[in-house]
């Protein structure tokens, strides 16, 4: 069999830890090849190293069997190379199009000569049904979008190996489907496609063969078609892992929190973004919220947590309205929160781990005396969490935030947010990029945490997640609950429906 | 303990980076000395290296230069712990010595000890006054403190100039009037160490105050509940806010804080009793622009501010000492201007030094890493 790429027993390590010890990648022409790893197992090192970002220390490269040398990206673009990075490198203000030839404009007497590239863009565009704009400013468009644009980039660099580096971590499942379909739709035209991802389902959908890392070590190459999902997640975790999690039927007690016609605007449209919703968790249950991304979900949080008020509507905690109390009455006696967006909202990245598991709680006495942190109880409080949550970093309580592993990092906010010990809890996205361990810890301390009688709410786009978590599922459209289902009594596809707005359900609200 | 062998190493890396950063602007320094005069480069360039060490009296008037330059470091500094850049130190600079000298020259009633403090107190007032304008703008109306700053730089040099004009004015000499004696700030015995002869230094007491405004910052930022609100609003304002730091108050506290400090400083010189009044021209305070590579010299550290603003005093000190072998005094403020440029490269540096400090000690670990005989590749 030919191989377009190889890579050969390639090691690199770094400073204090071997990020690729002995990794052997082979990629066939018109292939979708997955390679699955944990965070941190030394997949992105090895696409680095593909793309020419690092050397090797040992092994060789070879593309169609002749061994070659790639120094920096400009090297592998050569040799048709291109990479869809994880954080897109597309210029904001820039049209798709100028996005597009950026950095191999086609001029003419020293001005571009943009009619020519606008023709093979479409061209690209129609034939592998990408479907973008190629005048929109890039920072209009929807992330699948900018994702399509970066595709569109490769392509018009006639690219013939396409590396995807999880692709899908910011896409909503719709997009995750688009992303699949053009991705097969590429293999098929005879490109070559690497798809870095630890999420097994997506490669059960797109990949033919993959090749798992673990611990920066090559577990083995398979064949997706006659591997299970289990089998595949053993071998990326080292271990059993359940992916779905046992729980015991709830027992939900009586209502702890609720909203009533909770109403917020869009300050700039006037558009209601969150419209007339009203919802109740009860003590010991796990209340779930589905929806497309950006169907109102964020801002109904915000308005939950006290970021901004609602326009109109009520918040209640346990019969008392909370609906204008400040952020830091409801976190220290309402609520427990885990933030979408664990950078921007959950941690100071540049705080080390001790002063993140008291950023809610350092002014309390029992860290505070008279204006003055108590250091001591603080570095004893975060040990004690350590332990319990058993969160791993470099050193301790005093590693940095920034310097520890995605789901470290989560784990450190839910221990925080969990230990303030309030009786609900709101979780949003909390599985969003960690791996499969971290995911199953996750879910079990949520669960955990509903068998000792908290109500939790998430918000999830998973729909995984949201079947296998919750006890009683509400699915937001365009900011208004639409449906309440029961998790055992439909199934994915119907969820997907109400979630697409194409179907509603209300009657039962009353009655579950 | 860990800690605070971890908080060594790390301000270890701080002082090198710092003073390398130094050696660095001193060397390019002479290359400029050399260049315009060949001849004196040599004991030019000595002049500056001993600069305050010659007498007692030069290294008395580092500390009085350095007292109004470590005060709007401190300014700098400690806005920018919370995110915020304080380019607006000159204005309240300027403000505050207004205050100060209007207190001193006005206020004749009040009795000795109590004159300057109450001057010290009108300053620290008119500073705040003058940081707490762009904060609450920045707070209330997102507008960027910068623009805010550089516009209340304006208004205050203006404003001083006008006040002085209409109520304290020396018409003779087109600036302020003396300050009455009890509102000098006192020698405490510094007149009798620092000095040539009967000739004394200016150095009062204002070296220590500005020595212990380090330290309660210091304090502030590091133990308090308030330095941690401060420092997380600064680090990231989004997480702050999500857990419950009033953010806006921050900001404005901050601004009023940098205002506060940078206005003591404006009365700690005007008030030294050194015969400077304050002009009525329309420039803007220098003291408050040198806070900014006063602050990167001393990486936002509270005690690097402070040796950051006595070495570039030690600096200027030695400037006026140049002017014996012919250097012009532009020349001279070239050579400052470089020296200081090239050392608010520290934090460059520091970043540079510690990845050089990595690679270095991964070279170490695989050298020594047995059995690794196989060619390297990618070579």
């Amino acid at each position: 069999m030919d191989y377009v790429i190889e890579m050969l027993n390639i090691t690199k390590e770094f400073p204090g830890i071997i990020a690729n010890e002995d990794v052997t990648l082979q990629l066939k022409k018109g292939e979708i090849h997955a390679l699955l790893g944990e965070n941190g197992a030394g997949k992105s090192t090895l696409m680095s190293i593909l793309f020419g970002m690092y050397r090797p220390e040992k092994g060789m490269i070879k593309k169609n069997g002749q061994e070659v040398k790639i120094h920096d990206p400009n090297d592998a673009n050569r040799l048709g190379i291109g990479m869809v990075h994880q954080h897109f490198k597309l210029v904001h203000n820039f049209t798709v199009l100028e996005n597009i030839i950026l950095g191999i404009e086609t001029t003419r007497n020293g001005f571009l000569e943009m009619r020519k590239a606008r023709e093979k863009v479409m061209e690209l565009s129609r034939r592998y049904g990408l479907m973008v704009d190629p005048d929109a400013i890039v920072e209009d468009i929807t992330v699948g979008m900018q994702q399509r644009t970066e595709i569109l980039k490769m392509l018009y660099r006639e690219n013939e190996i396409l590396i995807f580096d999880e692709p899908t971590a910011v896409l909503t499942p719709q997009e995750i489907d688009e992303l699949m379909k053009i991705m097969k739709g590429l293999a098929a035209e005879g490109k070559s496609i690497i798809f870095i991802t630890h999420k097994l389902n997506e490669i059960k959908t797109a990949a033919d063969r993959c090749t798992v890392l673990r611990k920066g070590k090559c577990i083995g190459t398979v064949a997706v078609g006659e591997t299970s999902v289990e089998e595949l997640s053993e071998m990326m975790v080292g271990r059993k892992v359940s992916l779905i999690v046992s729980k015991e039927e709830a027992r939900p007690g009586q209502v702890i929190f609720r909203t009533d016609g909770l109403t917020v605007k869009n300050k700039d449209t006037g558009k209601h973004v969150v419209n007339n919703v009203s919802i109740d968790v009860r003590a010991g249950e796990i209340v779930c919220i589905a929806g497309i991304d950006g169907n109102g979900q964020s801002e109904l949080v915000y308005a939950l947590t006290g970021i901004f008020h609602p326009d109109s509507g009520t918040i209640e905690s346990n019969g008392k309205d909370i609906t204008r109390a400040p952020i830091r009455e409801r976190n220290i006696k309402v609520m427990g929160h885990i933030p979408e967006d664990r950078h921007k909202y959950g941690l100071v990245l540049d705080f080390n781990l001790a002063y993140n598991l008291v950023l809610q709680s350092y002014f309390t006495p029992r860290f505070t005396r008279n204006g003055f942190l108590k250091y001591d109880e603080i570095y004893q409080y975060a040990d004690e969490l350590i332990e319990k949550y058993d969160i791993r970093g470099g050193q301790g309580a005093r590693t940095l935030i920034r310097s520890m592993s995605g789901g470290n990092q989560q784990k450190a906010i839910v221990a925080r947010e969990i230990d303030r010990g309030n009786g609900l809890l709101i979780a949003v996205q909390p599985t969003r990029g960690l791996d499969v361990g971290a995911i199953e810890y996750i879910h079990k301390k949520l669960i955990s945490e509903r068998d000792e009688g908290k109500g939790v709410l998430m918000v999830s786009l998973e729909l995984d997640e949201v079947m296998n978590l919750s006890d009683r599922i509400l699915v937001i459209y365009e900011g208004e609950i639409v449906a309440s289902l029961n998790p055992k009594e439909i199934t994915l596809q119907e969820l997907g429906l109400y979630m697409s707005g194409s179907k509603r359900k209300l009657e039962e609200e009353e009655k579950t | 303990m860990n800690l605070s062998r971890l908080v060594r190493r790390e301000s270890f890396a701080s002082f090198i980076s710092s003073f390398m950063s130094i050696l660095v602007g001193l060397a390019v320094g002479f290359i400029i000395l050399l260049i315009s005069n060949p001849a004196q480069a040599l004991d030019g360039f000595r002049a500056i290296l001993i600069g305050g060490f010659v007498d007692m009296k030069n290294l008395g008037q580092v500390f009085y230069f350095a007292t109004p330059i470590i005060m709007t470091g401190l300014s700098v500094g400690f806005a920018y712990k919370t995110g915020l850049f304080n380019i607006g130190a000159s204005g309240q600079f300027i403000i505050g010595a207004f205050a100060a000298v209007y207190v001193g020259v006005k206020w004749t009633f009040l009795p000795g000890g109590a004159h300057w403090l109450t001057a010290l107190a009108a300053a620290m007032a008119a500073g705040a006054l003058w940081g707490l304008i762009p904060g609450m703008l920045k707070a209330f109306c997102n507008v960027n403190e910068v623009i805010a700053c550089i516009m209340m730089n304006y208004i205050g040099m203006y404003f001083t100039n006008f006040m002085v004009t209409r109520t304290i004015f020396d018409s003779l000499k087109n600036e302020s009037q003396r300050v009455a004696r009890t509102a000098v700030l006192p020698k405490a015995g510094l007149d009798n160490i620092f000095k040539v002869g009967t000739s004394s230094s200016s150095v009062n007491i204002g070296i220590f105050i500005a020595i212990f405004a380090g330290i309660v910052m210091y304090i502030i930022l590091n133990n308090t509940k308030f330095g941690f609100e401060l420092k997380a609003c600064g680090y990231n304002s989004n997480a702050s806010k999500y857990a419950g730091i009033n953010e806006k108050r921050n900001i404005i506290l901050s601004m009023m804080i940098a205002g506060a400090l940078a206005g003591l400083g404006g009365a700690l010189l005007y008030l030294a009793g050194a015969g400077k009044g304050i002009e009525v021209v329309d420039v803007l305070a220098a003291e408050g622009f040198n806070g900014i590579p006063v602050a990167l010299l001393g990486l936002n550290n509270p005690i690097g501010i402070i040796m950051s603003g006595i070495f570039i005093a030690y600096l200027n000190i030695g400037g006026f000492n140049m002017q014996l072998y012919d250097f012009v005094p532009q020349v001279i403020e070239i050579i400052i201007a470089v020296i200081i440029y090239f050392s608010a490269f520290a934090l460059l540096l520091k970043d540079i030094l510690s990845s050089v400090g990595k690679k270095y000690r991964g070279r170490k670990q695989q050298e020594s890493k047995p059995g690794d005989t196989a060619p390297k590749g990618g070579q």
